[in-house]
């Protein structure tokens, strides 16, 4: 009900508008994170720096009231007239300060990714486990928690797997270094196809959230940064195929059982799930077989003499260098 | 403190009034603040050779604060950006100079190294703020880069071996000596960064800078000189 004035605060049992405009608190409501809006960032930045603003402005309207009668009446007429003249250079400079800090705060204010942070080490490890165990429950959706920690950590984890895999192997990278080719790889992967499953889900309808699809795919990587490791230090082309349908179908199927649970119909079920697999395996065959070339001089000098000659496998040797020993067989006697 | 000293004289007369029609009106003005405003302008007036030893020594401090990692806060407390400058810029010239065929891309080139450095420094202190610690940004930074410290030198070393030994002897050396360095770097950094964090998350602070430290001994161990 509208009392006469228009103050907000003259309702004897506290209006609306109070509760609406100071109901942001330190506590974010993380019922809102599971909404399919997609906007939350900007909205909870919004609502902290309305609130800031608030607490800034009635902080400004008391300190300046405060001066303006004090020095009012101790000075007399002169010195309302500079007063005046200051309070407004003041004013000024405040309005460019909030306007300034608005736009910084909105958007540099790292407090937006904090609860995503939140997390325990033993929550970290329980979900890495659990990437690799898929949930055969499909006709409820399931739990996909919503953290950042643990998808950062594993990408950061293979961008270092895979420096070690191109380094041993003595990857050629013709333009650009190996360290931007490592991390522009692994994390354009995560955002990438992170993206592109979310915007399928989307035109599919299907329940998930770009964070819960970031945390998804970021835990499934998990399989893959344990292949790597291992066949990027066991050069056995059988492993890392035993190892590729064993853990990377792993991990595959569990983000699949959670896509599943979460859309309804069998084309868009059908559609996202054949994509998400087609990719995530297609990506551990890329990783294995694009930066780890098998070069005999660096083994050599890496391994020392001593080598198995099952290491220097004849199919791994591409047809051209077979030509040139064939043309040159005096080659083939120095090794 | 010198107004209390002044007032100790009247106070006997508190129970004085004052008669209404003088104004008591003035300044009262705080010596503390004074003194401090000449301490700067001295440290503007002395001569270049002092800032820059003053400098140099706070550094040189710092430097065997991380030789013998023990929980104190001096490089918390007057944190600076010199000793990591320093550091970074020597490692990234010692890995120069790598094996550089016409094809082969080689070492890491200073830009990479310089990069590398910055950029895991910022993204680890961005991890910890966001994990609750107390620790500032600069703070932080300062202590990963100056915990660079044993890997620089371990580089050093590295280089000179490579002039010298060759082979697996060689490469076992390497291996022992940046082993040591990355693991006394770890130790280093967690000493300084783990205390500002709550104590069950711990783990999810030092992960980072694990790979971090691990990233770079990589690049030192892996480093080959041209022929």
């Amino acid at each position: 009900m509208s009392a006469g004035s228009g103050n907000r605060n003259t309702e004897p049992w506290g209006s609306f508008d109070d509760n609406l405009i100071q109901g942001g608190s330190a506590v974010i409501d993380m019922e809102n994170m599971d909404d399919t809006s997609g906007s939350s960032f900007e909205d909870m930045g919004e609502m902290h720096q309305r609130m800031k603003e608030e607490e800034e402005v009635t902080a400004e309207a008391a300190a300046t009231e405060d001066d303006a009668t004090d020095d009012g009446e101790f000075l007399g007429m002169k010195g309302l007239k500079g007063q005046l003249g200051r309070q407004v250079a003041d004013e000024v400079w405040q309005a460019g300060k909030r306007q300034a800090s608005r736009a910084f705060n909105l958007y540099a204010n790292i407090d937006i990714l904090r609860p995503y942070f939140d997390v325990e080490p033993v929550q970290v490890r329980s979900r890495l486990i659990e990437s690799m165990i898929p949930v055969r429950m499909i006709t409820f959706p399931q739990k996909i928690a919503g953290e950042l920690y643990g998808p950062l950590m594993l990408v950061f984890t293979l961008v270092a797997i895979l420096l070690h895999g191109m380094k041993t192997s003595g990857t050629v990278i013709r333009e650009g270094t190996l360290m931007g080719t490592a991390i522009g790889t692994c994390f354009g992967y995560w955002l990438g196809v992170s993206s592109f499953i979310y915007f399928l889900a989307y035109l599919v309808n299907a329940q998930i959230t770009m964070l819960q699809m970031l945390s998804l795919l970021g835990y499934g990587l998990f399989g893959h940064c344990v292949v790597l490791l291992v066949t990027y230090n066991i050069h056995f082309h059988f492993l890392f195929y035993v190892l590729w349908l064993l853990i990377g179908g792993l991990s595959t199927l569990r983000m699949v059982a959670a896509l599943l649970s979460r859309t309804v119909g069998q084309t868009p079920r059908l559609l996202l799930c054949g994509t998400l697999s087609l990719l995530h395996m297609t990506f551990l065959l890329y990783l294995h077989f694009n930066y780890h070339k098998i070069v005999e001089g660096l083994l050599d000098s890496l391994e020392g003499p001593n080598m198995v000659p099952m290491q220097r496998v004849a199919r791994d040797v591409p047809e051209l260098t077979l030509n040139a020993t064939w043309r040159n067989p005096e080659v083939l006697q120095v090794h | 403190m010198a107004a209390a000293e002044d007032s100790r004289p009247f106070a006997g007369l508190s129970d004085v009034s004052i008669s209404e029609d003088i104004p008591v009106e003035g300044d009262i003005s705080v010596p503390v603040g004074s003194s401090r405003r000449d301490d700067e302008l001295s440290t503007l007036d002395e001569p270049v050779k002092e800032t820059i030893l003053r400098d140099l020594r706070a550094v040189g401090k710092k430097f065997v604060h991380v030789l013998y990692p023990k929980r104190s806060s001096a490089l918390l407390r007057d944190w600076d950006l010199w000793g990591p400058l320093l550091l970074c810029v020597t490692l990234a010239l010692l890995l120069q100079g790598g094996a550089a065929d016409s094809d082969n891309q080689g070492g890491p080139q200073f830009a990479e190294v310089f990069v590398i450095i910055w950029f895991g420094s910022i993204i680890i202190t961005l991890n910890s703020k966001l994990l609750g610690g107390t620790i500032s940004f600069f703070q932080s930074l300062c202590v990963l880069g100056y915990c660079i410290m044993p890997l620089t030198v371990a580089m050093a070393v590295c280089r000179l071996v490579l002039l010298g030994v060759t082979g697996s002897v060689g490469f076992a050396v390497r291996l022992a000596v940046v082993t040591v360095s990355f693991g006394w770097s770890t130790f280093a950094s967690t000493a300084f960064l783990t205390d500002s964090q709550p104590p069950n998350r711990k783990a999810l602070v030092v992960y980072p800078v694990f790979l971090f430290y691990f990233v770079i001994s990589w690049m030192v161990l892996t480093f080959s000189p041209s022929q």
